[in-house]
């Protein structure tokens, strides 16, 4: 059980995909203009993300390695995750169409969040199995998450804030994004892994 | 050998997500756009054009794919408020273009002076008036929505806008931003001779 733990909380803070290791940087730059639509983003991409480990492990442990075709993992690892985002489109589009109006184009845009295909990637290098596979998908979400909710509140404050004229608009956000991570690094070490 | 089994692992793959998603597209259908019918509902139903559309459902359907919300005056400035919240979107001033926020009326025809050319049959949008040609015509209070559409075409100006009157059946409380200075009324009670 503390290995789980000590693998989450390294997963969100430690190695936190945006920050540390830089994966689905464009829905972080890209959705983070409105809390709302963040939040919405965070809540879809968390769920493709958990779901994707999930089954990108069941189909590289039991139909890719017994067949020796292990070179077919990002393919069919892609096939899989553009399946969940379809997937979740669908739902979204029956449960909330005011949050798949808000986000529009961003959402088959998970299909191309490196984070999402990076997740499943990882998985298979570092070994894990079953429920570690789908904890280090659910943590890298809610790491994802995390990170978007904080970066969106940062930026609704900065639209009103008097920031100097050659630093508005997506400058700011940049040097913001910069500070974030250097916070972020001031995590590593906290987490053996 | 090992080409073929990749090609067949990636089509049965491909074949068991297809299901899923075929599954999923009938499980989860949409009708429509919902989003239209849910605008739709906040627009005050009196199809009278202001808004540059041919009724309530095509500027719904317009406001869905991105036009303004300031375009309703009979919706008045609370319209547009109830738009906003739905859609997310910044409370903007109505446009006075469009003409200005009016109280609700209904339209009434002078009988004795229509000369029943039905051009204002033709105008109505909800078909709330009746009448035959050469025959005089009369307006169903229960389906006008007060858009003016009829007054214009008569040719003898014998259509009047009338508002509706306050009786204890149409009264209603008054939206609380709508009363003066935003607070309830205070009333001094006794004066400063009393003292």
């Amino acid at each position: 059980m503390g290995e789980y733990l000590l693998l989450f909380i390294g997963t969100v803070l430690v190695n936190n995909f945006v920050l540390v290791k830089f994966l689905g940087l464009c829905p972080f730059m890209g959705v983070s203009g409105k809390l709302e639509t963040a939040i919405g983003m965070s809540v879809a991409t968390t769920f493709v993300l958990t779901l994707a480990s999930a089954l990108s492990y069941i189909v590289n442990t039991f139909i890719l390695a017994p067949l020796g075709m292990e070179y077919l993992q990002t393919l069919s690892f892609i096939l899989v995750i553009a399946v969940m985002v379809q997937l979740t489109e669908m739902i979204i589009h029956k449960t909330s169409p005011i949050l798949y109006r808000l986000l529009g184009i961003f959402l088959p845009l998970i299909t191309t969040n490196c984070a999402v295909l990076g997740v499943a990637l990882l998985n298979v290098n570092e070994a894990h199995n079953f429920v570690q596979s789908v904890i280090y998908g659910f943590g890298a979400a809610v790491g994802f998450s995390l990170v978007l909710i904080l970066f969106a509140a940062m930026r609704e404050r900065l639209a009103a804030a008097d920031v100097p004229l050659p630093f508005k608009g997506a400058s700011i956000a940049m040097i913001t994004a910069g500070l974030m991570s250097l916070a972020f690094m001031g995590f590593s070490g906290l987490v053996k892994l | 050998m090992d080409l073929l089994v990749a090609v067949i692992i990636l089509a049965v793959l491909g074949l068991i997500f297809g299901a899923i998603l075929g599954f999923a597209s009938v499980k989860f259908k949409v009708e429509g756009d919902p989003i239209v019918e849910q605008i739709n509902e906040v627009l005050p139903q009196t199809q009278c054009g202001q808004c540059g559309y041919p009724g309530c459902k095509p500027y719904a359907e317009a406001i869905a794919n991105g036009d303004a919300i300031n375009k309703c005056p009979p919706g008045g400035e609370a319209g547009v408020k109830a738009l906003a919240d739905l859609l997310g979107r910044e409370v903007i001033p109505l446009d006075e273009e469009r003409g200005e926020e009016k109280p609700p009326r209904i339209a009434y025809i002078r009988e004795d002076e229509c000369i029943g050319c039905t051009k204002c049959i033709q105008a109505c949008p909800v078909d709330a008036i009746l009448g035959a040609p050469k025959l005089m015509h009369t307006v169903i209070v229960d389906e006008c929505t007060g858009c003016d559409l009829c007054v214009e075409p008569c040719p003898v100006d014998c259509i009047d806008m009338l508002e509706i009157p306050q009786t204890i059946a149409t009264w209603k409380w008054q939206q609380p931003e709508q009363m003066e200075l935003n607070q309830i009324p205070i009333k001094q009670i006794f004066s400063k001779e009393s003292h």
